[in-house]
């Protein structure tokens, strides 16, 4: 809803390699265009004959009291109206069907490319903006593929069509009636412009008004409490007032523009009745001639109309396509070389080689890293916020790549493996757990098709989620929604931890959540992890006294760089860094060590 | 026909206008009268054709179009500014009141309303509401004048024709409004479709760090692309029905036209009736096309605000549950005396208290500290004294009187706050701080600025104090934003001043400064200082310890630390915590 005001860029309307571009999304639809093209021109053909009917009603048969012929005629009309029925509704179910697929692409497109950027490039943009890319943005293309490239066509036929006729039946009077035409048309390109400069003025102000309001009902409270509701009252209703004028405007465009093309139109009936019933007087010209011209000189301005309107959609149309090719021209910094290298066993050995980052220039985050994590070993990595453990991780998993120095995993640097290979070996706990709507199944096996119900179900025992999912109505086809809203902190928590197992891999990597639970969720989140780590290599980012002692090495994160490495009792001898931390933030866990033989059996 | 209750609520503004729309009703009947006049011009043009006639008379005639169309361009012009007008109008009256409502409802209402929803009240809503007294109004009476003589005159030319003829136009309104439902229903699923797709590519795109930690893209490309091919289906499933909308129209006119020509053609022939007649009628047919279709579409334009009107008078019948009372004291200055006598709050009836009998007084002038975890009751505490919660009656008095008796503007505008979380509006650093006040004095903003430590900050932004803020802006930093809160606050010389945990963003050396600043104006007035950290709060007069909405501990800095509790352990932890920075 919030519009990015970066995104309002107005380009040219036209852009030819843009617009070559555009229409190659057209291609696999090829026929299915042409046959529309070809539809709609024979019914912009049909559409006109009606007045040229009533001429030769008119001018044939009544004048000859030819009831027989006239019959005739009202058949063939009523034949002509079936099949424009018949061809309007395929042409536009055609049209829209063509439309609705190449959006369908489009969007495919546009959802598989963002899968394939790199973490940096969504640290630096707002998903909202690329919201806008899938959503709004595909949407002006819509408009001009169902009525744009190919509508065109029909409204061209349309006047031509007109055009000709008139001039068929009577080139002097046709000529006379097409000298209001140009002013027809001037009319019309002026009340366009216009409108749609106050039409955006109006977006704008709609805009405006909207984020006022969104941000008046947020930070209600710090209005309030200032007693700042009359000036935010007459501020909004200076916007409103704005608002109001830019519609005022908009209706006096609109209530000028109407009748003028009424007048307009009244004078080539004008000029039909003194010309042309001179004509008639004369015996130039029918009856049914005269009033086929008074019919066919009301219906100038509708094509002309849509014709002027085509400009606004292609505008539209060239800046939408702009940002969603610069999207998909962004290529990833983090992808899969061209020959990826695998390690030739899955052991789940890490090592850390020199490694230096920074996520900006040279704010080093990470200053010369150095350690190596053997298969099957426990390492826990403490420090204080803002030390660079969650970098750490982010390194692993390649989010980001490091500028200085290397991390093999089994031996080979990362930077050589498949990006999914590599991925996969992990299972990655977060702090915040992310749940993601569909259901609890969905959510421990994340729509991957190799782990099987009883995996998931297994890997749920294990970590004690089983007791809260036999509790819910559905059980593992219980809906999640909205992130998981409806669940506990611990119970996310714990069906993260499911997650992590059901993927069952070669090394586990936790960030303990700092969030207190209750002492009998925490029993049971101690004794997941101690599942959790069993049999595979595991680096723990430690919140829990548990989880420090259990570790076989802690690593001692300090301003980015590696102060302190030891275990517990080591460390804490060392009475350094460690020794500060373990008291700010583990001893008071003291005593909650809990017994893994208290944890309540399964019922 | 449809429940159209709500929309009485409208009356009192349609009154506001009902001159304008009178006027505007004399302009659509003139307006019609020229209108309906032009068809039967063509009827004696064609019918004198027949007969001798000479080029004056068709230039009369001719003349006589023009000058019609002329008339009626000119009432039209003149309808549609006044109706359409009256409706923007309206719909501004409306909106104005509806923000000033919103305004004056509690803080409580806001946490139980959904932002979205409120906004969607404010401008969908308004949005169908304005249909109704704008085209709806406008269009309804044109269709009742349009039919109503247009009718009577093709009646005057055939009544047997006029029967055949209209009788597909009948089929029109009945095709507009089933159609119109269909189409609307349809269009809804797609809309809920669509709100999935962007549910399902924003979730994912948020999520993006676990789909990649797991490998999980391909997986996700494919849930995609199913509510993508379901978005596919039915959006064509509303082109099966709207894509039938237009032709069917078209076939049903057409069908009138058929009948013309063939019964029409025949009593021409049978000098029953002329041809004039014939041409005047076809102008008559398709003045009533539209009347026809709009008369199915505003009955759904009244269904369709008739629904948003109920809605958004279910906010617009809220009663704000913060008001001033009937018993209100003559309070009009406020000095800064604050007394807690057994205060006990809950935020809902038979919800454990967040406070539990709290006791407390602050002299004026005085400064007091209040620190306590997470949940302890801090803030509570302070939205009492604010009134953004009402305490129980008679528990909490400043200056002596019960704060549900003193002048709800009065009260606050004698306090200054610092939230927790602080709220800046995308304004300029000088509107943000000159919030509380009416006229921010630059000099005054200056001074303010230099004590909350911002001013030199402001100085290094593009446009100083002129910078803007948000979205729009620059980005501040959280210790930034929270010294522009500090200085809005100071800015509205209050008499109690509170801090809401006000400098948990800025480092103990900034906080220091600060600090240093404040004492000379804290000196003045009450201040209330709620904070994690004990260098903020040691030099309080009076520091209170809360734990699970009591009063744990309570007394000096060095009371406390000699008492050995939660307090002392506190100090103990960022003693530690030094220390660390110091490695």
């Amino acid at each position: 809803m919030t519009e990015h005001y970066d995104d309002h860029i107005m380009g040219k309307a036209y852009d030819g390699q843009m617009m070559r571009r555009l229409l190659g999304y057209l291609r696999p639809y090829g026929r299915h265009v042409a046959l529309a093209i070809v539809l709609i021109i024979l019914i912009s053909a049909l559409k006109i004959i009606g007045p040229y009917l009533t001429k030769i009603a008119i001018d044939r048969y009544i004048a000859a009291a030819d009831l027989a012929g006239l019959g005739k005629l009202g058949l063939i009309y009523l034949a002509i109206l079936v099949a424009l029925f018949g061809l309007e509704y395929l042409q536009t179910f055609l049209l829209n069907s063509i439309g609705q697929r190449v959006m369908y692409d489009l969007r495919m497109q546009i959802f598989s490319h963002t899968q394939k950027l790199d973490v940096a490039y969504f640290d630096r943009t707002p998903v909202g903006r690329m919201m806008t890319r899938i959503t709004s943005d595909v949407d002006a293309l819509n408009e001009l593929f169902t009525s744009g490239v190919v509508t065109i066509f029909g409204d061209i036929v349309n006047l031509s069509g007109i055009i000709l006729a008139l001039f068929l039946m009577n080139y002097r009077l046709a000529g006379l009636v097409f000298s209001v035409l140009p002013l027809i048309i001037l009319v019309t390109l002026i009340f366009k412009i216009k409108v749609r400069e106050n039409y955006r003025q109006v977006r704008k102000l709609i805009a405006r008004m909207n984020s006022f309001l969104q941000e008046s009902i947020t930070g209600m409270m710090v209005i309030q409490i200032f007693g700042r509701e009359p000036r935010k009252f007459q501020h909004f209703e200076s916007i409103n007032k704005d608002h109001l004028d830019a519609n005022l405007q908009a209706i006096l465009y609109y209530a000028l523009f109407y009748p003028g093309i009424e007048l307009l139109s009244a004078v080539s009936i004008g000029l039909v009745i003194w010309y042309g019933g001179g004509q008639v007087v004369l015996g130039a010209m029918t009856l049914g001639a005269l009033v086929a011209f008074l019919q066919y000189s009301e219906r100038f301005f509708q094509p002309i109309s849509d014709l002027t309107e085509k400009y606004n959609i292609l505008q539209t149309a060239m800046a939408s396509a702009e940002r969603i090719f610069t999207l998909l021209d962004t290529p990833s910094a983090i992808a899969t070389p061209a020959e990826p290298i695998s390690p030739a066993q899955a052991k789940g050995a890490i090592e850390f080689h020199r490694v230096w980052f920074a996520y900006k220039d040279e704010n080093w985050v990470l200053r010369d890293i150095s350690f190596a994590v053997k298969e099957g070993e426990r390492l826990a990595i403490v420090g204080a916020t803002g030390s660079g453990k969650t970098t750490l991780i982010n390194l692993l998993t390649r989010f980001y790549d490091v500028p200085r120095g290397e991390i093999l995993v089994d031996g080979i640097n990362i930077k050589q493996m498949d990006l999914y290979d590599l991925r996969r070996r992990f299972s990655v706990v977060l702090q915040d757990v992310f749940l993601f709507s569909g259901t609890v199944e969905s959510n421990i096996r994340l729509y991957d098709e190799n782990i099987t119900l009883e995996q998931v179900r297994e890997a749920a025992s294990l970590v004690h989620l089983d007791r809260f999912i036999d509790r819910l109505p559905k059980g593992y086809e219980e809906e999640v929604r909205e992130r998981g809203s409806s669940f506990s902190v611990g119970e996310k928590q714990l069906l993260s931890f499911a997650r992590a197992l059901a993927f069952d891999p070669r090394i586990l990597i936790l960030d303990e959540a700092t969030s207190s639970v209750d002492t009998e969720t925490e029993i049971l989140i101690q004794d997941a992890i101690q599942q959790l780590m069993k049999g595979r290599t595991s680096i723990v980012i430690a919140h829990r006294l548990s989880t420090i002692q259990d570790a076989d090495r802690i690593i001692v994160l300090h301003k980015g760089t590696i102060r302190e490495t030891g275990t517990h009792q080591e460390l804490l001898a060392q009475r350094g860094i460690y020794h500060r931390l373990y008291q700010l933030q583990y001893k008071e866990q003291y005593g909650r060590r809990p017994h893994v033989t208290n944890v309540p059996s399964v019922e | 026909m449809f429940k159209t209750y709500s929309l009485y609520r409208l009356l009192p503004y349609l009154q506001r206008y009902r001159f304008k729309l009178f006027y505007g009703a004399a302009c659509l009947l003139v307006t019609n009268v020229f209108a309906l006049a032009q068809p039967w011009i063509l009827k004696k043009v064609i019918d004198s054709l027949s007969l001798e006639i000479t080029t004056e008379k068709l230039l009369f005639y001719s003349g006589l179009v023009v000058g019609f169309s002329f008339a009626e361009g000119l009432f039209r012009f003149l309808m549609r500014r006044i109706l359409i007008g009256v409706s923007r109008y309206i719909e501004y009256d409306l909106r104005n009141d509806f923000f000033a409502h919103m305004e004056k409802l509690s803080l409580s209402f806001f946490h139980r309303m959904k932002t979205g929803d409120l906004m969607s009240r404010s401008t969908n809503d308004l949005g169908a509401v304005r249909m109704v007294l704008g085209p709806g109004i406008m269009y309804s009476m044109n269709t009742l004048v349009i039919s109503t003589v247009a009718t009577i005159l093709l009646f005057s030319i055939s009544w047997r024709l006029t029967l055949i003829a209209l009788l597909p136009l009948v089929f029109v309104s009945i095709c507009v409004k089933k159609f119109g439902e269909e189409i609307h229903k349809r269009f809804d699923k797609i809309q809920e479709q669509y709100a999935e797709i962007s549910a399902k590519a924003q979730e994912n795109l948020s999520g993006i760090r676990v789909v990649k930690a797991y490998a999980r893209e391909e997986s996700e490309i494919r849930s995609f692309e199913t509510l993508n091919r379901l978005y596919v289906q039915k959006a064509l499933a509303l082109v099966r029905v709207s894509g039938a909308f237009h032709p069917l129209l078209g076939l049903l006119l057409g069908f009138s036209s058929v009948a013309l020509l063939w019964i029409g053609g025949r009593q021409v022939i049978e000098h029953r009736m002329t041809l004039g007649d014939m041409v005047a009628f076809m102008g008559y047919l398709a003045m009533l096309i539209w009347p026809t279709i709009a008369l199915g579409w505003v009955v759904n334009i009244f269904q369709r605000g008739a629904a948003s009107m109920s809605r958004m008078l279910r906010i617009w019948d809220t009663v704000p549950e913060i008001r001033d009372g009937d018993d209100l004291a003559p309070v009009d200055r406020i000095s800064g005396e604050i007394e807690f006598c057994h205060l006990t709050f809950s935020y809902e009836p038979g919800q454990a208290p967040a406070l539990k009998d709290i006791n407390l007084q602050i002299p004026q002038g005085a400064t007091l500290a209040i620190v306590g975890k997470t949940g302890a009751g801090k803030s509570t505490l302070v939205n009492l004294i604010l009134r953004i919660y009402d305490p129980p009656p008679g528990a909490l008095l400043v200056d002596g009187v019960p704060v549900e008796r003193i002048p709800l503007a009065v009260l606050r505008s004698h306090i200054g706050y610092v939230p927790q979380e602080t709220f800046l509006f995308s304004d300029t650093v000088k509107e943000n701080m000159a919030f509380g006040v009416a006229q921010g004095d630059p000099q005054e903003v200056e001074r303010v600025a230099k004590v909350a430590d911002i001013y030199d900050d402001v100085m290094s932004f593009p446009n100083h104090f002129d910078t803007l803020v948000g979205e729009r802006g620059i980005t501040l930093s959280g210790g930034q934003k929270q010294r522009t809160a500090i200085a809005r606050a100071l800015l509205t010389d209050p008499r109690i001043l509170i801090l809401d945990d006000a400098l948990s963003s800025v480092d103990t050396y900034t906080e220091e400064k600060i600090l240093r600043g404040l004492s000379a104006v804290m000196r003045q007035r009450t201040t209330i200082l709620i904070s994690h950290r004990i260098s903020t709060v040691k030099r309080a007069d009076h520091i209170i310890v809360l734990d699970e909405g009591r009063i744990v501990e309570q007394g000096r800095h060095e009371d406390l630390l000699t008492l050995g509790g939660l307090y002392a352990e506190l100090n103990k932890k960022q003693l530690l915590e030094e220390e660390l920075a110091e490695f």
